[in-house]
């Protein structure tokens, strides 16, 4: 498939809301806050990425998907640029994302520093067992009345 | 000697020592959910590592990358402390450790957040919320195995006791912390003195730990004149795969 020499930096982003993060794939890259500017030039892409934590691991499996998902649809000339500041953070998170999150079962980051409620059962019953989970942006917690643990996503 | 070199090397090789470290817990933790918590703490300063390395490498502009000078250097070239270098032992000693690290980096952090060099300043604002988030968790460990039973306080204060005369070593101050301040790339470690002291006095005695007395401070590893016998033993380790097979990549 090829495409017209003149691409345009929303569709960019909407093909960018196609790629799922790895680890959790109900949310995008998108709703993730991890794609901090597109810019296009001509058919020249370029994307800016931020890291959530400084080692995920994630990091290099959402470039390879983002340089994937585009040149099905007809980019290559395409440069994925790292860039740290400012630093990711939870507040980036978008609100359909956080959504997203609580519907898999991931308790979203609230302000406070724990979760508002069990994603399962929607008690407020809730206890940290480990403030470390699964990847580097979740924490474990358990309720006290449905008795399900469940990933929290760490606010940072 | 090149002082920004230098520094970059120190940030992060401290960064690498104590990430190997932690990650040697790997499947060895007392529970599971401690376990997980030491990998992820290994996988942010292993994170935290790319960044000063990769910085470092280009500094330095000898064609070398981040991984390069990780798995490539020697012993003589680290410059970590050495508190940062001694074995584990035991996971009062492992949690120790990390707080005494965590009370120094997170001010330290903060300071370089506001250094004359942006790249610094950039590595040191994604590093601290990664370094707080580490201090709240080795200072509630500490208080809780302090404050547990007569068997874990005494192994958190024979860590305590075991770490203390390393402790201090970040505060030895050389050329290339005049040559750092000077130019307003970092203060002066000894100027974070009193408030690493100051978070070390609270939660010491919160977890009714006795701080040793003494300002004795082993020195030798961030300038890379001495390290203790165990660096090598960890970089061997460390490094076994990349330098039996140079070339490989997956």
């Amino acid at each position: 498939m090829t495409i017209a020499n003149s691409i345009s930096e929303e569709q960019v982003w909407d093909w960018l809301e196609g790629v799922p993060d790895p680890e959790i794939p109900v949310i995008s890259v998108v709703d993730l806050g991890v794609i901090r500017a597109v810019s296009v030039d001509s058919d020249a892409v370029e994307i800016k990425i931020t890291p959530t934590y400084s080692g995920c691991p994630a990091m290099s499996i959402i470039s390879l998907d983002i340089q994937a998902a585009l040149a099905k649809v007809g980019v290559t000339n395409l440069t994925l640029k790292t860039q740290i500041s400012p630093p990711w953070t939870t507040d980036w998170l978008s609100e359909k994302g956080k959504a997203q999150l609580k519907e898999y079962g991931i308790a979203p980051p609230q302000p406070s520093g724990g979760p508002e409620s069990c994603p399962h059962c929607e008690s407020r019953h809730v206890e940290k067992v480990s403030q470390f989970g699964s990847t580097p942006c979740k924490a474990l917690w358990r309720c006290s009345d449905c008795l399900e643990p469940f990933d929290y996503f760490k606010c940072i | 000697m090149n002082h920004l070199l230098e520094f970059l090397l120190r940030q992060g090789d401290n960064a690498l020592v104590l990430g190997q470290r932690m990650s040697e817990w790997c499947g060895h933790g007392p529970a599971l959910e401690e376990d997980i918590a030491l990998a992820n703490t290994a996988l942010d300063l292993i994170g935290q590592t790319q960044l000063w390395l990769g910085y470092a490498a280009e500094v330095e502009g000898a064609g070398r990358d981040a991984n390069d000078l990780a798995f490539m250097r020697d012993a003589y070239d680290f410059r970590n402390l050495l508190m940062l270098e001694v074995p584990n032992a035991d996971f009062g000693r492992t949690l120790m450790r990390q707080f005494l690290f965590d009370a120094f980096q997170v001010p330290w952090l903060q300071a370089l957040t506001d250094s004359a060099d942006p790249r610094v300043a950039e590595i040191a604002a994604k590093s601290v919320k990664e370094a707080m988030y580490h201090l709240d968790r080795s200072t509630s460990t500490v208080i809780a195995l302090g404050d547990g039973t007569a068997e874990s306080n005494g192994f958190m204060q024979r860590a305590l006791d075991y770490l203390w005369p390393y402790a201090a070593e970040v505060f030895a101050e050389d050329a290339t912390d005049f040559a750092m301040a000077e130019v307003g790339v970092a203060p002066l470690p000894s100027s974070l003195r009193g408030q690493w002291k100051k978070t070390l006095q609270a939660t010491l005695q919160e977890a009714h730990l006795t701080m040793p007395e003494g300002e004795f401070a082993h020195k030798g590893g961030r300038i890379g004149v001495r390290h203790t016998e165990h660096l090598g033993h960890l970089l061997a380790t460390m490094q076994v795969l990349p330098r039996s097979y140079p070339d490989a990549s997956w």
